[in-house]
């Protein structure tokens, strides 16, 4: 016993304090992730803040500072503000039915059997394709002439709609298609959410004689609140990042009436080569993306309070 | 990547691991960096080429090349396909930026100012083609100056692609269009065009020709063209379009369009679907998609773009080889690279088989390509190609094709009046005028 203790304080002189790998180990272990972070993240966002000053082009032209001139173009350019307008109502029109179809869905696979296995597998399986077979296929229904939505509202004597080269409905045709492309994976969510649910809750709400009705507005829903919470703040952010199927199903036509802000800053940076000018609008819209994200942490913080 | 190009294994041994790490540092953050100051493994000239031919051209693009790489077993070749437009133009601008481009690369000739060339191409050196055989003799001379820069040449026209008329043979000879040559015959003017529309639409029963609506650009170019209406002033810096002329082609295309003529709604796909599924006797597009009508062994020809206006004219553009901006370009390298650009023009017979007319004028004038059909049947229009403005923001797949397209297509749809869709056009147009180039010097 005595040994011990004096070849402990023996060490403990020697080394002072901790050893070097419980120092330094954690850092060590974190430095592949940090290093990758720094280089690939924090400096590029950095960068981009200092190109948005300059008239930094892709075509390796000498730069010049600009100060504000970038941010200042910007807020007098109306296709920034109508590509975020674009991004907005998209972002509107397919969370909603994004959550709520997902719900729905999941409603109705929770069950065994080969009738719950096929419902889980068909409501998934848009999800695994890439977003250019998806656009191939649903470009192809849209199309007036021979087109599939088109053959089926004409044999029913329905005039034929042109759905993506109509302002205003090509957007509904472009949400349509991430709802059937997307709401796959906040469907998983939510059934993984509903058989975490005990069975044992339900089984007491029989005994007490509720119905069916009563099980789902009264505990079903109640319960998922922490499920419906995520998978909005995960489909705001998705809705908002959209890019993909727009660029490919309607070029951000017609006449620029689905053009998200990416695209516009992809216009800006890549097809004209303004790295600088790309760089102020990216910015803005990181602004924007920080507001909404902080609205929505209020709001869900809010909920907690009311909910005790 | 080229699938007929097998990767050389290294001269030497395995290298041992340590040397392999030396290397790895010594070269910066990796292979990337370690290779490119050496040259090939092999040790052999590298000709590294990217091309946008993804269509019916890129397959033939793919043979050609395996007959390059047969018959120069000293050259190390290797080509890559990017996506067409503004993604290929992206990394090829980028990679020149760095310094660490490809050894030769494919350019619309409409994009050569608006590339940069003094920042990101690198000046063809004449002596080199000259020892190859090939000279300022051998092309058009307006095709050559238009790859000048500051009187040095930073692009070799490869050939010429025309806004075309592609005709279903079959439907036109039913509609009475084809003369006793099998060919169908000429028209000219609005009138008859209009009226050898009416006789196609006779017999599909739903258009007579499938267009582009997404992106009229070059049908409007085209007409505007014939109409000889100009697009800046004598100085190149200022818009001068002239408003009559361009409504009056609007006005066509509006009239072809509300007639049933053409359909109101079509984008590219749907364009080539129209005309392979007989829904539409004529075609008017570029003349690239020889090798998809083909393949869906159809009956068809093909013929210039008929004379609607004043003056024959069609949109077209060409494509070039560039010397894409490399910071240490190695002698035997660029020599290689001149010696494959040599010898893709004279074979351009073959690469005219797609349908692009060579530049290359011995081959243009040559029996093997005079035989080809219908390929050779438009060769005429070589001199009558008309290309998009010479600015910056203009030519295949830039800015000021983008902005017409939504303009023009509202026209199709019903959606604006040939007026509106121009002032939306002229402010669009403007506005790139205004903003500041990225590119150097002014364009």
């Amino acid at each position: 016993m005595a040994v011990t203790t004096i070849s402990r304080s023996r060490a403990k002189v020697r080394t002072e304090g901790p050893p070097f790998s419980e120092r330094w180990g954690g850092l060590l272990f974190a430095a592949p992730f940090l290093i990758l972070f720094a280089f690939f993240l924090l400096w590029p966002t950095v960068s981009g803040l200092w190109n948005s000053f300059f008239d930094t082009s892709l075509a390796g032209v000498q730069r010049e500072f600009l100060g504000l001139q970038n941010w200042r173009e910007m807020f007098n350019d109306p296709a920034v503000w109508a590509s975020l307008k674009n991004t907005l109502v998209f972002t509107l029109m397919s969370t909603p039915p994004l959550v709520v179809i997902a719900l729905v869905m999941a409603l109705l696979a929770n069950r065994k059997g080969f009738l719950g296995w096929f419902l889980r597998f068909s409501y998934f399986a848009p999800f695994v394709l890439p977003a250019t077979v998806v656009t191939l296929i649903w470009v192809w229904i849209y199309q007036p002439g021979f087109g599939l939505v088109n053959g089926i509202l004409g044999s029913a004597g329905l005039a034929e709609i042109d759905w993506l080269n109509t302002e205003n409905r090509a957007m509904l045709a472009v949400v349509i298609t991430t709802v059937w492309w997307t709401v796959g994976f906040n469907f998983l969510l939510y059934l993984a959410a509903l058989q975490g649910i005990p069975e044992q809750v339900y089984e007491a709400a029989a005994i007490d004689g509720a119905n069916g009705w009563h099980k789902l507005w009264r505990i079903t829903l109640p319960l998922m609140s922490r499920t419906t919470g995520l998978i909005v703040v995960l489909q705001l952010v998705a809705s908002l990042k959209i890019f993909d199927q727009i660029y490919l199903m309607t070029d951000g036509g017609p006449n620029f009436s689905t053009r998200p802000i990416i695209q516009y800053i992809y216009e800006s940076g890549f097809t004209s080569y303004r790295i600088g000018y790309a760089s102020a609008i990216s910015y803005m819209f990181f602004a924007v993306i920080v507001i909404v994200s902080i609205a929505q942490f209020k709001l869900f913080s809010g909920n907690k309070e009311a909910g005790r | 990547m080229h699938p007929a190009r097998k990767p050389i294994p290294p001269r030497t041994t395995r290298p041992s691991r340590r040397a392999v790490i030396a290397g790895a540092l010594a070269g910066g953050l990796g292979l990337a960096g370690g290779l490119s100051g050496c040259g090939s493994f092999s040790g052999r000239p590298r000709v590294r080429e990217w091309n946008l031919f993804g269509g019916g051209d890129g397959a033939r693009l793919l043979q050609i090349h395996e007959q390059f790489v047969a018959e120069h077993k000293d050259l190390d070749f290797q080509a890559h396909t990017l996506a067409w437009g503004p993604p290929f133009y992206t990394k090829l601008a980028m990679s020149a930026a760095g310094g660490r481009a490809p050894e030769v690369a494919t350019l619309h000739l409409s994009r050569l100012k608006g590339f940069s060339p003094t920042t990101l191409l690198d000046p063809i050196p004449l002596d080199l083609l000259a020892a190859e055989g090939v000279t300022e003799a051998d092309f058009l001379p307006e095709t050559w100056q238009r790859c000048l820069v500051d009187g040095q040449l930073y692009a070799v026209p490869l050939d010429q692609h025309p806004f075309v008329m592609y005709y279903n043979t079959e439907i036109c000879k039913k509609a009475g269009l084809l003369g006793p040559d099998g060919l169908i015959k000429p028209v000219k003017g609005v009138d008859a065009l209009v009226e050898m529309m009416r006789a196609v639409k006779d017999v599909t029963g739903k258009f007579a020709a499938s267009v582009e609506t997404t992106n009229p650009w070059r049908l409007w170019w085209t007409l505007y063209g014939q109409l000889e209406g100009p697009f800046f002033d004598e100085s190149g810096t200022r818009l001068a379009l002239d408003d009559d002329k361009a409504i009056e082609a609007l006005q066509l295309m509006s009239k072809l369009a509300t007639d049933g003529l053409t359909p109101r709604s079509a984008d590219y796909a749907a364009l080539v679907a129209t005309f392979t599924n007989g829904d539409a006797g004529l075609s008017f597009n570029g003349e690239w998609e020889v090798t998809t009508y083909q393949a869906a062994k159809m009956p068809f020809g093909m013929a210039p773009f008929p004379q609607v206006y004043d003056v024959p004219r069609c949109a077209g553009d060409a494509h070039t080889f560039v010397l894409p901006h490399q910071n240490g370009r190695s002698a035997a390298d660029t020599k290689a690279t001149i010696t494959y650009i040599a010898w893709m023009l004279k074979h351009s017979a073959a690469w005219a088989a797609g349908g692009h007319i060579p530049a290359y004028q011995p081959v243009a004038k040559g029996a093997e390509y005079l035989a080809l059909q219908p390929q050779a049947n438009y060769r005429s229009v070589a001199t009558e190609v008309q290309f998009d403005p010479d600015a910056w923001f203009s030519g295949s797949g830039a800015q000021l094709q983008n902005d017409a397209g939504a303009a023009f297509s509202g026209v199709y749809a019903g959606r604006a009046t040939p007026r509106q869709a121009l002032d939306q056009f002229k402010a669009a147009a403007q506005k790139l005028l205004d903003t500041p180039s990225p590119v150097s010097g002014r364009s």
